[in-house]
């Protein structure tokens, strides 16, 4: 029998494996930043233990970095302790680092790909769920824990259980104004948050190969919001096309390439689940909840707990709905939005802020609103800035700032205040994760822009 | 990681069940970048009271605490263990353990004793008689003794093994050292590198 492409990858990198133990498996690439390797770098000190293969790690600054000022001293100390242990901590192991003020600094699932350090057929970890963004490459990439970290640090593999494969073929064409985010929403919507627990998911089909590669990361980026650990999408022309030119891009392309081309799952695989969606009939979709999977195309309505036969998913809701202060049955344009925020691992990428720009040129945003578009990486930015985007988001009346994650979880300042209502391009809508009391509607940047403009959730068709 | 063996040291006696991880490390402690230092989180709340246990001499050097039933519940923090580590305990004895957190244990060198409630309270009762009472785990014999008590305790070979060789999961790993030495050696060589290797 044929394997599928996530086993294909797997197997070529067990190290060790015995029956009744995880499998010990071998980390091409170990992405690190400041939050979650302190005590990692501190549990090899303790333990005299360095750090296995510096040259398989690199480290960037992005969850607690300030999007404003950023030539000051940091002024939060919780954050700038952060910062500054990463940075000395990376010195005295000799750990490549992207500091703040560095071009290849930014949100460290942007900078990887565009460093060409993400390529297909590797497995790549880091200190945070969402490294299954570099899937998109067809490589098997997901988060790990601080303890994790630390093995991974001193051993350069993690001992790991073979999770199982979940195929989900997303056949059709999109129709415009959908993208790549409203896929992936709408597949959380179908599975659920606790849909892919166990599995590694992979995207297939039409719709999939249709996308760029960087939708393609914005799809991979949600498989954990899908409670998938990772999830990928097999390499073809567009992901060699992406990766060609850049800086860590191979030497011997052909050898690489050469591998590359068996990087996909056998016909006769089998997975364990496969779930279908048609793409033709994907809409704009919206979130209206406190969790990913409680989502909903724009031009429906807020739903109503009542109707959902799931006690535990109608409780959810009602509750859901408390938090995000809305009343069942009413349109979900009817929302209206003080904050929208364009950025982050999901949707913070050249093509996000392209997507986004188009709708408002020319145009003002809403005077009831603000508006934030924090670019990814400080590359993307500088690339934008290059294109013109900057001009046209701050004569629509936005705020353009430096690279971070930002708002997507509020460790630095910009953060939502107590009840406020955002339109976000990110991927968690838990209460407070944008800032304590706030309330998050998950958005494509499509929507993001069109809402910006009209002040209530609204699609570019509406403008 | 410290192999455990067999470790005698006094004993605290906590009689409060379902005692939480928020309890032993309040989140307000997690900023530490640090694994180490932990140990003024250990107990916040509680030890604000100067009645609280472990304010009470000769408590403050105990090494091994013996607690009420559902110990280590709550969020899965791994700073838990490590706060009670830092403090000094070697030892945690209950009469049943959170799973996560007696995994996290496991992986920090904390050794995690079951016994039967009503063993939990005959020990109790002989620490309040002799708060100085040296107690025993022997954890190659599976024993825990004290006076003439003499308690068998269960635990996995796995964890077990671990322990008495002093094996962390990395510790661990690096037994497979050869094989990863070998798998290294192997790897193609148009897999990308953050920097060159300066050995
Ligand atoms: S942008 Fe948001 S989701 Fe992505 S790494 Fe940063 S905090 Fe995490």
């Amino acid at each position: 029998m044929g394997k599928t492409l996530a086993e294909k990858i797997w197997q070529e990198h067990v190290v060790h494996s015995a029956a009744g133990e995880p499998d010990l498996l071998y980390i091409d690439l170990h992405l690190i930043h400041e939050v979650t390797s302190a005590q990692a770098f501190d549990g090899l000190r303790l333990s005299g233990r360095k750090v296995r293969r510096t040259d398989l790690t690199i480290a960037t600054e992005d969850h607690n970095t300030p999007t404003l000022n950023i030539d000051l001293p940091i002024a939060d100390p919780v954050s700038k302790l952060q910062v500054d242990t990463l940075r000395n901590n990376c010195a005295e192991f000799g750990v490549r680092i992207h500091s703040l003020g560095d071009i290849d600094q930014g949100i460290v699932h942007v900078v990887g790909p565009q460093l060409g350090l993400t390529q297909p057929g590797m497995t790549i970890v880091c200190g945070d769920s969402h490294t299954s963004t570099h899937g998109a490459f067809g490589a098997l990439a997901f988060g790990i824990g601080t303890s994790e970290v630390e093995h991974v640090l001193a051993t350069q593999t993690l001992p790991l259980v073979r999770p199982k494969t979940m195929a989900i073929n997303v056949e059709g064409t999109l129709k415009p104004g959908v993208t790549s985010k409203d896929i992936i929403l709408a597949i959380i919507a179908k599975i659920g948050t606790g849909g892919g627990q166990g599995y590694v998911l992979e995207y297939r089909g039409s719709a999939i190969r249709a996308l760029s590669m960087e939708s393609r990361m914005t799809v991979c980026n949600m498989s954990i919001e899908a409670g998938a650990r990772a999830g990928l999408i097999a390499p073809d022309e567009k992901t060699f096309a992406y990766i060609k030119g850049k800086a860590h891009a191979p030497q011997d392309w052909d050898a690489a390439m050469m591998y590359w081309s068996t990087l996909f799952t056998d016909a006769d695989a089998k997975f364990d689940v496969e779930v279908n969606i048609n793409a033709d009939e994907l809409a704009p979709f919206v979130t209206w909840g406190t969790n990913p999977a409680q989502g909903a195309p724009l031009n429906s309505r807020v739903p109503n707990p009542a109707d959902i036969k799931d006690l535990e998913e109608r409780g959810a809701a009602e509750r859901a709905l408390v938090y995000m202060n809305l009343t069942a049955g009413m349109p979900l344009k009817d929302i209206s939005i003080d904050t929208v925020f364009l950025g982050s691992c999901t949707n913070g990428r050249i093509e996000d802020l392209r997507l986004a720009a188009s709708i408002i040129e020319g145009k003002k945003i809403a005077p009831t609103l603000r508006m934030l578009v924090v670019p990814g990486s400080a590359r993307v930015r500088l690339q934008a800035e290059a294109e013109g985007l900057d001009k046209v988001f701050l004569a629509a009346g936005a705020e353009w700032r430096n690279a971070g994650c930002s708002m997507c979880l509020g460790m630095n300042p910009d953060q939502l205040a107590v009840g406020e209502r955002s339109a976000s391009t990110s991927n968690r809508n838990f209460e407070g994760r944008q800032g304590k009391g706030g309330r998050t509607h998950l958005v494509s940047p499509l929507v993001a822009a069109a809402t910006a403009i009209r002040g209530t959730l609204s699609s570019p068709a509406d403008l | 990681m410290d192999k455990f063996v067999t470790h005698t040291g006094n004993a605290v006696p906590l009689r409060r069940s379902n005692v939480d991880t928020d309890q032993i490390i309040p989140a307000v402690y997690l900023k530490r970048v640090t694994r180490s230092g932990f140990e003024d989180g250990l107990f916040a709340a509680w030890r604000s009271d100067p009645e609280f246990i472990l304010n009470k001499q000769p408590y403050t050097h105990g090494t091994i605490l013996v607690a009420g039933v559902d110990f280590g519940t709550g969020s899965s923090r791994e700073h838990a263990v490590w706060a009670l580590q830092n403090y000094g305990f070697k030892v945690i004895i209950s009469s049943r353990f959170a799973d996560i957190f007696r995994g996290n244990s496991a992986k920090g060198g904390l050794l995690t004793v079951v016994l039967p409630q009503s063993e939990i309270e005959s020990l109790w009762d002989a620490i309040d008689a002799n708060p100085e009472l040296p107690v025993t785990v022997d954890l190659d014999a599976k024993i825990v003794s004290y006076n003439a008590a003499k308690v068998g305790f269960e635990i996995d070979d796995y964890t077990r093994w671990r322990l008495m060789e002093g094996l962390d999961d990395i510790g661990l790993t690096l037994k497979s050292l050869d094989s990863i030495d070998k798998f290294e050696n192997s790897r193609p060589l148009f897999k990308p590198r953050t920097q060159t290797l300066n050995d």
